[in-house]
């Protein structure tokens, strides 16, 4: 019973078209931003920042996070500390040594 | 003997079981690709000869590639709405719809850039680059047709629960969507990493 | 499904394709006591040649033991309990593989130990305890059995997942025992199979299959276990409310969720290397006896390291973490008081959760990370000794003027303390990148960690199924056989492993087929292999009495009453053992908290006070 709501849920389907719309126009910029590349870091960090954009509205409205409870949030909070720590510390350690010929 | 918050939520926390579960499930996977996108980044800063990625893979694909994805989480979405507005067959029409969205995903895949590149001579052994492309968008691919097979399931036979069930069948289309666009956002992610930079 | 219904079930649903989390608790249990003996009989083999090296072993006598052991229990359960009698498979298994290593070229020739083949115990050694022993006891037996129990719950939220758990599990265990069959035989280049060495070596593809299922199996019990904690909690049982052994298990079960899948990437990774050419962990221009290999190159052998470690960093947490649970359980019981510190134990448990994300690469320090990266590892890891600590000065306040009883269970409580601190504080030389250059791959390590985990978990294991026997069983073990276990256990324990951190200390490197023979510096330490053999003998020869135990106390019609520690959790507040269906003949109620032991109440004292009883005497 506390999962059916009112027909007034056209409001939502009309907000999730307009997300999905957004998220094609957002893959169209993200290939033609790719095309001037500027130097290496402006273009992992112009990807990146459309790509989170993306990411964000895929889970904020299409996965319902930006109305999950505090529990899920909780969660998901450390659990992107963990990948951070996860991407950053291996790449702290080899990032010394970028540039040397991995071989004999 | 039943499970309590099988279909209703616990008050205090507002989830059920499934909801809670699949979320749960979802931070494992986040650390899943979080390894893959991390091993990327190590291969790949520590290579001194590592290919111009657009070079060796068609952007043009990847890029309707990811438009299929973002339609089908669309569809997906939509399929659970109509589900919750008590529209089945509109549920049916935009479920089948996420199926042969994703249908056409792996198919472009396999038949426009797995085959090919094979055909070329580019499978894992050739360098780092193809073992990290064929492998981070592998076990991608390998989890959309695990999707692909439980909508199936959800779109044939498993949609007699809406008969006997609907509430708990609801919750299952929502968790199955979740899922689902959990895969898309992986991809929002490799194809930029994979294919534009 | 109504009981009636439930009992009409087929033998398989009810016994082997069960959904109750207690049959799936006790397959869990043993299986994993099964693995644990394997593992133990594999590092029997060793030391065997590590004290006498070059002779040959005395593998007939093991054979002839584990037989004789088969045949004494099935002698002792007899016609009346020919389930029982079943378990003397195990035995039987175990020694047909102690006869199998000694045919064939490869392994044993003529009883002598090959280096190959010491590897490859070695390495077997290692994951079978770790991951086919311990955790699988630790989170699938003792978990899966006592925490629905004690939060009220009727089972497991997701009872079909939590069969399937076990059975990915139990397949994973079967290939791991099967790769010792396999042409080249098991995996050796270590539990922590670094590449490059174990993405050319054999035995390892099996191993790496194996992993990928042994994992799957703890994603999927994690998920469970979480979700149970969470949503099943009966009214009343606030968090504040709970047994610390249900805390422990729900940290254990986020660690396992999240820190696996970097393992499971790696093995995948690795799998890769081996059977479809890629190079991901192999540097360009490798070569082997002489000869370049045919791989592309430009992977990073190190990149593997960082995978594995950001996982078994986690993983030895896991290890702890349920087993002091388990203690804080008996400690309390038996002092009969409240547990001195709760709001600290629970936040220390929560930091040293989520530090241990972050220290993972101490175990790389001369792997030449460069300083900065070393001194991050080295802060966090001095860091995260502090929660321990902490567990351990508050079971030590709540031992302080408590009215100790001293039952089995608590003997192994109270060893667990001081064998836990010394565990824990040889770790700190460890911790420390600068005395690590000096005792890194040393066998300072292997004392280090073995503390922990035998006299550590294993024991607090030893504590848990003594305490937790007559819910099981309806029948405590024998107190006299527990209390000759327990001596035999500690002080072989303490034999084995204590010599270890002194070779260490003299430059002893472990993973050596001659266990020092051919090195000068650890001339003066050679002897000390002799006595550490005979420590595992003692450890072995003393288990008997435990095996035994558990067959006659199973045999025997008498019950005990079903609450024979005057407990207060809520497990003790249902049958001994628990109802098949749903656990609680009525729902129980959670008034208090869980260690209302000799408090007062309308100014008189009550012993002890059950979770689930109102604050009335009159009762």
């Amino acid at each position: 019973m506390n999962n059916l709501e009112k027909p007034s849920s056209t409001n939502h389907n009309n907000r999730y078209i307009i997300i999905g719309v957004s998220l094609l126009i957002l893959t169209i910029l993200t290939v033609w931003t790719s095309y001037f590349t500027a130097t290496v870091g402006v273009s992992i960090a112009i990807a990146l920042a459309i790509a989170t954009l993306k990411g964000s509205l895929v889970a904020s409205f299409f996965m319902h996070l930006i109305t999950e409870k505090k529990l899920i949030l909780v969660i998901l909070f450390f659990t992107v500390i963990f990948l951070f720590a996860l991407i950053f510390l291996p790449f702290s350690d080899t990032m010394n040594n970028v540039g040397i010929p991995n071989d004999y | 003997m039943e499970i309590p918050f099988t279909v209703s939520e616990r008050p205090d926390t507002g989830l059920t079981n499934p909801k809670f579960g699949i979320w749960l499930f979802l931070a494992s996977e986040v650390m899943l690709f979080g390894s893959l996108f991390s091993s990327y980044i190590i291969l790949r800063t520590g290579s001194l000869d590592w290919p111009v990625q657009s070079d060796e893979l068609n952007i043009t694909i990847g890029a309707i590639n990811t438009a299929i994805l973002i339609a089908s989480s669309l569809t997906m979405v939509l399929s659970w709405t109509a589900l919750k507005e008590k529209q089945f067959k509109r549920f049916k029409l935009f479920i089948g719809l996420t199926i042969l969205f994703a249908v056409l995903f792996l198919v472009l895949k396999i038949w426009l850039e797995y085959i090919p590149k094979i055909h070329h001579g580019h499978i894992l052994s050739t360098n780092t680059f193809f073992a990290m492309y064929y492998l981070m968008t592998g076990l991608h691919a390998l989890h959309i047709l695990g999707g692909v097979v439980v909508m199936i399931f959800f779109w044939g036979p498993g949609s007699k629960m809406w008969q006997t069930n609907p509430d708990q069948f609801v919750n299952r289309i929502e968790v199955v969507g979740l899922y689902w666009h959990f895969v898309d956002l992986v991809w929002i992610f490799l194809f930029p990493t994979l294919y534009l930079l | 499904m109504t009981n009636a219904e439930y009992s009409r079930q087929s033998f398989w649903r009810q016994y082997i394709f069960s959904v109750d989390h207690k049959v799936i608790g006790l397959q869990y249990g043993l299986t994993a006591l099964s693995f644990l003996l394997l593992g133990f009989m594999l590092m029997v083999l060793m030391r065997w040649q590590l004290a006498f090296p070059g002779e040959v072993i005395p593998w007939l006598t093991f054979v002839v033991i584990f037989i004789l052991l088969g045949l004494a229990i099935v002698f002792l359960a007899g016609k009346k309990r020919p389930y029982l009698a079943l378990n003397s498979l195990i035995f039987f298994g175990i020694a047909a593989l102690i006869w199998y290593f000694t045919t064939g070229e490869e392994r044993l020739p003529g009883g002598i130990m090959l280096p190959e083949f010491y590897n490859q115990l070695g390495t077997m050694h290692g994951t079978i305890m770790v991951f086919l022993g311990v955790v699988p006891l630790a989170v699938g037996a003792f978990g899966n059995y006592i925490l629905p129990l004690q939060i009220g719950a009727p089972d497991m939220a997701f009872p079909r997942m939590n069969m399937v758990s076990y059975w990915v599990y139990f397949i994973g265990g079967v290939l791991m025992i099967i790769s010792f069959f396999l042409p080249g035989g098991a995996a050796q280049s270590g539990w922590t199979s670094y590449s490059p060495l174990a993405d050319i070596n054999t035995g390892q593809t099996m191993w790496l299959v194996a992993m990928l299922f042994v994992i799957i199996s703890s994603l999927l019990g994690a998920i469970n276990f979480i979700v149970t904690t969470v949503q099943l909690r009966v009214e009343g049982m606030t968090w504040f409310r709970l047994p610390f052994f249900v805390w422990t298990q729900l940290i254990t079960a986020f660690l396992l969720l999240l820190a696996f899948p970097s393992l499971q990437i790696g093995a995948i990774m690795q799998l890769l290397d081996r059977v479809a050419g890629s190079s991901f962990f192999i540097p360009a221009g490798i070569i082997q006896g002489g000869k370049v290999l045919e791989y592309s190159g430009g992977g990073n052998p190190l990149l593997w390291q960082h995978l594995f470690w950001f996982l078994a960093h986690p993983e030895v947490y896991v290890l702890i973490l349920p087993a002091i649970g388990i203690i804080t359980e008996v400690v309390t019981n038996n002092t009969r008081k409240p547990l001195w510190g709760y709001p600290a134990m629970v936040y220390s448990l929560f930091f040293i959760g989520f530090m241990s994300f972050l220290v993972y690469a101490h175990h790389m320090f001369i792997t030449g990370m460069g300083t900065a990266v070393t001194t991050w590892f080295q802060t966090t890891t001095l860091i995260i000794s502090i929660p321990s600590i902490i567990f351990l000065a508050v079971i030590v306040f709540t031992l302080w003027g408590g009215s100790i009883r001293f039952t089995t269970p608590m003997l192994f409580a109270l060893a667990w303390v001081p064998m836990f601190g010394i565990g824990g504080l040889t770790g700190l030389p460890l911790g420390l990148a600068p005395p690590d250059i000096h005792l890194h791959d040393t066998y300072y390590v292997i004392g280090h960690f073995h503390y922990i985990v035998a006299p550590g978990s294993i024991i607090a294991f030893f504590a848990g199924i003594y305490y937790w026997f007559p819910k099981i069983c309806g029948k405590k073990l024998n107190d006299n056989l527990g209390k000759v276990h327990f001596w035999g256990t500690i002080i072989g324990m303490n034999l084995t492993f204590a010599p270890m951190l002194v070779q260490g200390m003299a430059g002893v490197s472990r993973r050596l087929y001659d266990g020092g023979l051919g090195y000068d510096h650890a001339q003066p330490v050679l002897f000390l292999n002799e006595w550490m053999t005979w420590g595992a003998w003692i450890i072995g020869i003393f288990q008997i009495f435990f095996i035994l135990n558990i067959v006659l106390t199973l045999r025997k019609k008498s019950r005990s009453e079903e609450n024979p520690w005057d407990a207060t959790t809520l497990e003790w507040a249902t049958t001994s053992p628990p109802i098949a269906h749903g656990n609680f003949i009525t729902e129980p109620f959670v008034y208090h908290g869980p260690y209302e032991y000799n408090v007062s109440v309308n100014g008189q004292n009550v012993p002890y006070l059950p979770q689930h009883k109102k604050m009335d005497i009159e009762d």
